[in-house]
């Protein structure tokens, strides 16, 4: 078990490497958090958050003139916990400048190659797996895929950080499926300070329906993306999922240790 | 009752869904990464016996069900009720009805442990052990000559059940028989 999960990750170092692209490092314990209304962070008290994903840290760097980067590191999401769940799980991200979700997409496809072998990669739109915009069917829609498919066009309300494709209705964002398990989530990244800033409002209204506490809104984040974050796409990809399928496992059990 | 999240879910546990007392068999976290995150939880309703697959959202949760697992003695039945005692010395009786007995009627000797499900105090399902031991009373007798392998007769035991033997029993010989297929296994 843990041979399999090094070899991935000395392959995935290995891939990047050959690309050109930079490790980073960024805090796990940082005092802001996520407005996600279906993510909910581990609070640290006096300390701040486990961070549930390196996105705003790494944006914060690309918008200093960082370049092409990627991080390998644990994300800690408050409350989930099943077969392919973990409330710590290893988180690879990745950015590049420049790039749209298309272009990033065959990045991925060619990562994902490299780890599990090749094999022909599908595409489907959201709308085409979901009549109206639902987590659950989707979750189960999802699982109904086998094989190798990119989930496309997300309806607006699905946007999350995407930006919105020309025809102001589908976000510029996507999702990879490998038999029917969620591997990797990309957008052609929203830079938009105040689109930004808009979203986060809707999420803590949201948050607040749904009875979950309001988020602080991360604003050295926003600072930094009205300074000037360059065009991007980005991903993020569960690495404890994709060992697991290399190893031929269903279940978390396989390939976390003392879980 | 307490009532129970869906993180407290877990297999054994007792709940009520729709006014009907369930075990949890399974719970299966499902959540799309930026989605909402559900329960797939599935259940037997432990008066029919019938698994139901139910979705809940996470953090919904479902009042606890007074479900008590216990051994009884079979005393005897009136025809209408199936009267059992608490094995306890406390001598204390519950009565189930037909209904809730069903096949189990087939294995009912008196004076053997049952394991009952009591729901508020009233028995819901009883379950036989796995062996019983049950009087022929009623067989043909075994012709002459055939020896075939593996031959079997039919065979009235003492509870009315009939059950296929090999051709050499006979009427009063008590039999060890396996509730959960129905079938013979010795002569004791």
């Amino acid at each position: 078990m843990i041979r399999a999960r090094a070899e991935v990750l000395a392959t995935i170092r290995a891939f990047f490497a050959d690309r050109g692209v930079l490790e980073v490092a960024t805090p796990v314990l940082a005092p802001r958090t996520v407005t996600e209304p279906h993510i909910d962070s581990i609070a640290v008290p006096g300390y701040g958050y486990l961070q549930t994903s390196p996105e705003y840290q790494m944006k914060r760097l690309l918008a200093e003139g960082a370049g092409d980067m990627y991080q390998l590191g644990p994300v800690f999401r408050s409350g989930e916990f099943g077969r392919l769940h973990n409330p710590e799980f290893l988180m690879l991200e990745w950015y590049r400048l420049g790039w749209n979700d298309s272009m990033l997409m065959a990045e991925v496809a060619d990562l994902v190659d490299v780890v599990l072998g090749g094999a022909e990669a599908s595409f489907v739109r959201y709308g085409a797996l979901v009549d109206t915009p639902d987590d659950f069917a989707y979750a189960q829609a999802c699982e109904g895929l086998s094989g190798r498919w990119f989930v496309t066009h997300f309806p607006k309300s699905q946007a999350a950080l995407a930006r919105l494709h020309d025809d102001g209705q589908t976000a510029a964002r996507f999702e990879l499926v490998i038999d029917g398990v969620e591997i990797a989530n990309g957008y052609h990244e929203l830079a938009d300070a105040e689109e930004l800033a808009a979203r986060f409002d809707a999420d803590n209204i949201k948050r607040t329906s749904l009875g979950k506490p309001q988020m602080e809104v991360d604003l050295p984040f926003l600072a930094a993306m009205r300074a000037g974050m360059p065009e991007c796409a980005g991903v993020a990809l569960g690495v404890d999922r994709l060992v697991m399928l290399k190893a031929g496992g269903t279940s978390l059990d396989e390939v976390i240790p003392f879980r | 009752m307490a009532s129970y999240s869906t993180n407290e879910f877990k297999s054994g546990l007792k709940v009520l869904l729709e006014g009907e007392p369930c075990s949890i068999l399974e719970n299966e976290f499902v959540k799309p990464g930026k989605g909402q995150a559900f329960n797939r939880v599935k259940l037997r309703n432990l008066k029919t016996g019938r698994v139901w697959e139910r979705t809940f959202k996470s953090g919904d949760s479902l009042e606890g069900a007074d479900v008590l697992e216990i051994d009884m003695e079979f005393l005897y039945s009136d025809g209408e009720f199936y009267h059992f005692m608490k094995t306890d010395g406390s001598f204390e009786q519950v009565q189930a009805t037909v209904a809730v007995v069903g096949d189990t009627k087939d294995w009912m000797k008196e004076q053997e442990v049952f394991q009952l499900t009591l729901w508020n105090d009233d028995p819901i399902a009883i379950t036989a052990p796995n062996f019983v031991e049950l009087e022929v009373t009623e067989t043909d007798p075994g012709l002459k000559g055939d020896t075939a392998q593996g031959a079997t007769k039919p065979a009235t035991v003492s509870t009315g059940a009939i059950v296929r033997v090999p051709l050499f029993v006979n009427r009063g010989d008590v039999l060890k028989i396996d509730t959960r297929t129905g079938e013979y296994v010795s002569r004791v």
